[in-house]
């Protein structure tokens, strides 16, 4: 019971990242990408401890879905601040141009 | 003492493969479940809304609530007996749950910060209507 209920779940999981997938493709702006590629990740962290009920191993894939909770809050944290600091810059670059027209 | 010691858990836990939901057990599937239709309402609202601002409205919040709540789902789910190897994996899950409630909204605000210091402005009423004359 508890392992029907663990694969449909996990499949409807699946099944409700497909949306995401499609943001990261036609998605106007690279902001849309990175908010679509962060839910993906953080919902990646709930299936892995899916994963883990399944396998009746679940003080293993817990420790794997902490570490890829940690490494998804950094990328999305890191990505946005580089996009911020080359916007940064562009600015400074057009202040220069315009300084020295 | 026997109850506590990690053999006789594992065994447990294979033998009550199925047929033997408790009450932590039910209340797992439905928080399970309930985290599912918070996750629908991201996903079409990843898809149907036209900003990225009005996009991150959706996902921010339902995205944060839904994982948090399948989490709590699946630790009372593993949770068969009340012994403490069971007891420290949900710990563990709820160190998880606890995790992502700081990280969420930070990671949500620093994209949205990120974003409007880009000159990423929201739509306005001008650009809405002009994006209907454009479908039409």
């Amino acid at each position: 019971m508890i392992e029907w209920f663990a694969i449909i779940v996990g499949a409807i999981l699946f099944f409700l990242m497909i949306p995401m997938f499609y943001r990261i493709w036609v998605g106007p702006t690279a902001y849309d990408r990175i908010l679509a590629v962060n839910a993906i990740g953080t919902k990646t962290a709930v299936l892995l401890v899916i994963i883990g009920t399944l396998f009746e191993r679940v003080d293993m894939f817990v420790d794997f879905a902490i570490a890829y909770a940690l490494l998804n809050f950094l990328a999305s944290v890191v990505v946005s601040r580089y996009l911020n600091r080359t916007a940064s810059l562009k600015e400074m670059e057009e202040k220069a141009k315009g300084a020295k027209a | 003492m026997e109850a506590f010691g990690i053999s006789s858990v594992l065994a447990e836990t294979v033998a009550s493969s199925a047929e033997d939901l408790g009450l932590l057990q039910i209340l797992g599937m439905l928080l399970g479940i309930l985290g599912l239709v918070f996750f629908l309402g991201s996903a079409v609202g990843m898809i149907r809304f036209p900003d990225f601002y009005t996009r991150m409205h959706a996902v921010g919040k339902g995205d944060t609530l839904s994982t948090m709540l399948m989490l709590i789902g699946f630790g009372l789910l593993t949770m068969e007996d009340y012994s403490i190897v069971s007891g420290l994996v949900f710990i563990k899950i709820m160190a998880i749950v606890l995790f992502i409630y700081i990280t969420s909204p930070t990671s949500t605000h620093v994209l949205m910060k990120a974003a409007f210091e880009d000159n990423h402005m929201p739509l306005d009423e001008k650009d809405l209507k002009k994006r209907k004359g454009e479908k039409k």
